[in-house]
């Protein structure tokens, strides 16, 4: 049983998307426990899964249909490649588990869909919801160079009608865009792995890194460099990673806010993951930074995409745009800490770590700011005026969030930072450790400013209208404008688990380390 | 300056020879995927953007079928008159229906470059679905915008965005 | 115009990288190019292998069934999902529910505009093709074991026939013969078809989507009919999703997702 918890966890959701849509349409109400049954399954399989690399300490393996590598079916032998396998290891494992619980909250927060006004369309919220998430999962664990681009797709097209079911009809054109730019980055990463069938003749990850290893001819090619910039083009504008940024900041802040709280985790992040997954199983961490080398290339860009998303994140007046902005800033942490190519692959290794605490930072946060939006109407920075007496069980949420942002110990945004400044200090990458520290301290003026507001008040109180406002809105306060459970709920524990990642940051960094090829500074 | 045209087509000619033909289908897609690429990103009208995008992935489909291609070879369907009646080496059951069973190694003795390879024909079969369904939502996306915007000109949308001249539903 | 050179150097410089990534490829048509032939000294290559051992390992002569249904029968059920995945999208996008009143006395089947010769003539060849096309459909579904065919086109073929119908005789006459309820279920049938089918032998203990584990359930002499059978019915599966994605894609856009005489 235990070693069909990889392909469960796919199918969970994809089964719960399909009940959903026969079911759903006739009673809205069936499609929350749907959801939510299909959800903890996927959570606990991804749980199970994770137990079961730790305890046994090696990646768990599953072969689609049967067709394992070296397996005799009808006296013929099965080569590598021939069916499609799937496998749990150290550096998924976490990724999967975060997913599963970010899904899983965010589908608790969703219960009355918010934002879009069309509440008859709840079905098809949380059918495409479901898609989405089995998308998630299947990029996750797949170790099928094509299966991944079925998978991007799936989720893509999942989130595509999410942004564009909200009633703004900016999220429309914002969606268009995102259309657009995700089916090139898509079709980029298409191209980039028929290169390297073309080279190598499989589609398996291993097989693929098998043979630019054994071959030089193969490893020096210009194709597979050419695929190499190809698949990192493609899951560059999937990332929004800086010059290719454009799509995200409107897609992700005028789509309904139930759907930007899960698309604006997790997307990008898995995007991330992709991308660090190529370069370890793919081409092999050795070929990428000693034959391929662009990493001091790479950090400059990320070093540009650290300052862009803070300075544009500092010019904004709309609190979801902001957010935006950061998660542009955020996304050049982790691809500039991917890249930094020090001998202990410190930088890697925070990236990594960093996946898990930006997913959970960014869900905590929009999560809060949906909240807001939806109890308060706050929309823009100075709407959040007095908020903390109103909301003050939202804001504590949101307060974990910001500081995990700015990086304050022991959060878990203090402990990637620190991962991540090690790798660039050991690398040598100065710029890199600098473009953090002060990310880091617009992050503070940031957050610091919306402290400010929400507490003391955005402006001095204009003599006695003002004073009668507050103590009117104090009474509506304790009743009306806090949130319901379900928004509470989700809020508090991804506030718990920020804080539970930072302390935990010792044993999750070790199980991470413990990925083939990140220690020992070559693919093993 | 005789000369100097002579040799110039002499070396056009020698390109398109030795380095373009051998990769003639490989040139194409590249040529037609720039078309699809210059219609995503030079036209404004939303519609023709999309039909850059389809000829974009179309280029992919191209690329990856060429790659399958083998000379002489010839569908990805097993023919069983072809196969019994081109070499005694290969040693097939008298009828089609009985084949199949243990492979005992008399299949290996088939010619695999008799056929095409099939692996590239099942990723595009996927990859063209996956087109047909983006394609599919990205127009149902423009008809919304249609409805809200009464324009498909990118630019007058961005200019209706500033000046809020469209349909709000709130 | 500023768009336009930014194009211009997108095109350049993509179609540059592209080019020198092709400038060092295997000739074309060349059967050991390592897609086609495999890495030299590496064995038999993956490619290699689908063509010869496809017939005893499933009895299915045409290779490329054989690997789009089982041997990489997980992408080809994410292709279903996606094509199910994007019916949803499309219905989440375009799809009107509310109904105010007065809003829907749109015509959609407005017979007096054409006349009634062209309607005779249009009506009466459709009437006739219909039929045809939707047998044809049937077969492409069912010889895709033989010939190039399948779950997907057979799928689209029948779409068509749809759709057809509802060109020719207005949308609400295609809608009561395939209604907005109907569809939907349908598409999401399709794809239960193909999961379940993939559940069911990891019910019977053996891997996900393995249908040589249903050989006791389907009684075939051996795993590999098992295999061939259950192909058949996971393309059934394709099937109903993508007849029913396609004609909802089509009412959805001609209807601007009011679905006259739907739910």
């Amino acid at each position: 049983m235990i070693d069909q918890l990889p392909v469960i966890c796919v199918l969970s959701p994809l089964f719960g998307a399909l009940f959903v849509a026969l079911f759903g349409s006739r009673s809205h109400s069936a499609c929350f426990p749907i959801a939510i049954v299909s959800l903890v399954i996927s959570l606990i399989c991804a749980i199970g899964c994770t137990q079961q690399v730790f305890t046994t300490g090696q990646a768990m393996d599953y072969f689609v249909g049967g067709w394992g590598a070296g397996k005799v079916v009808e006296g013929v032998e099965i080569p590598l490649g021939f069916g499609i396998q799937l496998r749990v290891d150290h550096l998924n494992a976490l990724v999967l588990c975060i997913i599963g619980i970010a899904v899983l909250l965010v589908s608790i927060f969703a219960i009355r869909p918010q934002g879009e006004k069309d509440t008859e369309k709840t079905h098809y919220f949380y059918s495409l919801f479901l898609m989405l998430a089995c998308g998630l999962f299947g990029q996750t664990i797949t170790r099928d160079a094509f299966n991944l681009f079925v998978l991007v797709e799936v989720s893509s097209l999942a989130s595509y009608g999410l942004i564009a079911m909200g009633s703004s009809p900016r999220g429309t054109v914002a969606a268009f865009n995102y259309i657009i730019m995700g089916t090139v980055g898509a079709s980029f990463y298409l191209l980039g792995v028929g290169y390297l069938y073309l080279k190598t003749g499989t589609l398996n990850m291993d097989g693929i890194r098998q043979v630019i290893e054994l071959s030089p001819d193969v490893a020096d090619s210009r194709s597979v460099m050419v695929a190499f910039i190809l698949i990192m083009l493609g899951m560059w504008i999937k990332m929004a990673f800086f010059p290719l940024y454009g799509w995200l900041p409107n897609a992700y802040s005028y789509c309904p806010s139930s759907a930007g709280a899960v698309l604006a985790p997790l997307m990008t992040k898995v995007s991330v993951y992709v991308m660090i997954r190529m370069m370890i199983t793919v081409f092999g961490l050795e070929w990428v930074f000693e034959s391929f080398d662009w990493s001091a290339l790479i950090v400059w860009l990320a070093v540009i995409a650290i300052f862009a998303g803070s300075v544009f994140a500092l010019a904004q007046n709309e609190l979801k745009k902001m957010l935006c902005y950061l998660i542009v800033a955020e996304v050049g942490y982790m691809v500039g800490g991917a890249w930094l190519a020090d001998a202990d692959r410190w930088g890697l290794t925070g990236a990594i770590y960093h996946i898990l605490a930006d997913a959970l930072m960014t869900l905590c946060l929009f999560l809060a700011v949906a909240t807001f939006a939806k109890r308060a109407g706050v929309i823009k920075l100075d709407d959040l005026d007095g908020l903390f007496k109103k909301m003050p069980l939202t804001m504590v949420g949101f307060i974990v969030g910001a500081l995990a942002m700015i990086g304050v110990p022991p959060t878990c945004g203090f402990f990637s930072k620190f991962y991540l400044i090690r790798g660039g200090i050991e690398s040598g990458r100065w710029e890199f450790v600098i473009a953090l520290l002060v990310s880091s301290l617009v992050n503070a003026i940031l957050f610091f400013r919306i402290f400010e507001i929400a507490y003391f008040g955005s402006s001095p109180p204009e003599g006695h209208g003002h004073h009668d406002d507050e103590e009117h809105g104090e009474t509506t306060a304790r009743r009306g404008l806090e949130a319901p459970l379900t928004s509470l709920v989700p809020l508090w524990i991804t506030a718990a688990l920020i804080i539970g990642l930072g302390l935990m940051n010792g044993q999750v960094v070790e199980f991470i380390r413990k990925t083939v090829g990140l220690l020992g500074g070559g693919a093993a | 300056m005789v000369d100097f045209i002579e040799i110039f087509v002499e070396r056009v000619v020698h390109f398109i020879e030795n380095v373009v033909q051998p990769h003639f289908n490989y040139w194409s897609y590249v040529v037609l995927m720039m078309i699809g690429l210059w219609g995503l990103i030079a036209k404004r009208n939303l519609i023709k953007k999309l039909i850059g995008l389809s000829i974009f992935q179309t280029a992919i489909i191209l690329f990856y079928v060429s790659l399958g291609v083998k000379a002489d070879a010839t569908i990805p369907v097993f023919d069983y008159e072809a196969e019994k009646s081109k070499s005694a080496a290969v040693v097939l059951p008298a009828e089609p229906s009985e084949m199949g069973g243990k492979s005992d190694g008399k299949y290996k003795k088939i010619d695999p470059d008799h056929y095409a390879n099939p692996l590239p024909h099942v990723l595009m079969l996927t990859a063209i679905v996956v087109g047909v369904a983006t394609l599919g939502v990205a127009l149902a996306v423009a008809q919304s915008i249609f409805k809200d915007f009464g324009t498909l000109e990118e630019h007058e949308i961005l200019e209706k965005i500033k000046t809020g001249d469209y349909v709000k539903h709130d | 115009m500023a768009m336009k050179w930014l194009a211009l150097v997108a095109v350049v410089f993509t179609g540059a990288l592209l080019i020198y990534g092709v400038s060092d490829f295997p000739d074309w048509g060349s059967a050991d190019s390592p897609a086609n032939g495999g890495i030299e000294g590496a064995g038999r290559s993956v490619s290699q292998t689908f063509i010869q051992e496809t017939k005893p390992l499933t009895h299915v002569p045409n290779m490329v069934t054989a690997v789009l249904a089982d041997y990489r029968g997980y992408d080809t059920m994410f292709e279903t999902v996606v094509v199910f995945a994007a019916g949803m999208a499309i219905f989440a996008v375009l799809r009107v529910l509310k109904t105010v009143d007065g809003q829907h006395s749109r015509v959609i089947r407005d017979r007096s505009v054409d006349g009634d010769h062209q309607r005779i003539i249009v009506g009466t060849t459709c009437k006739i093709l219909i039929p045809v096309i939707q047998m044809f459909a049937l077969y492409v579904v069912a010889h895709g074991h033989h010939s190039p065919g399948g779950g997907f086109q057979g799928g689209v073929i029948l779409g068509a026939s749809f759709i057809l119908l509802g060109l020719s005789d207005g949308m609400e006459t295609a809608m009561e013969r395939l209604s907005e309820g109907k569809f939907v279920a349908m598409a999401a049938i399709g794809v239960l078809i193909y999961a379940g089918i993939g559940l069911l032998s990891q019910f019977v203990g053996r891997d996900f989507l393995d249908y040589g584990a249903l050989q006791p359930l389907l009684g075939t002499p051996d795993e590999g009919w098992a295999r061939s059978h259950a192909m058949l019915g996971v393309e059934v599966g394709v099937t109903f999703t993508v007849t029913a994605i396609m004609f909802a894609i089509y009412v959805n856009l001609a209807s601007k997702g009011e679905l006259k005489g739907g739910l």
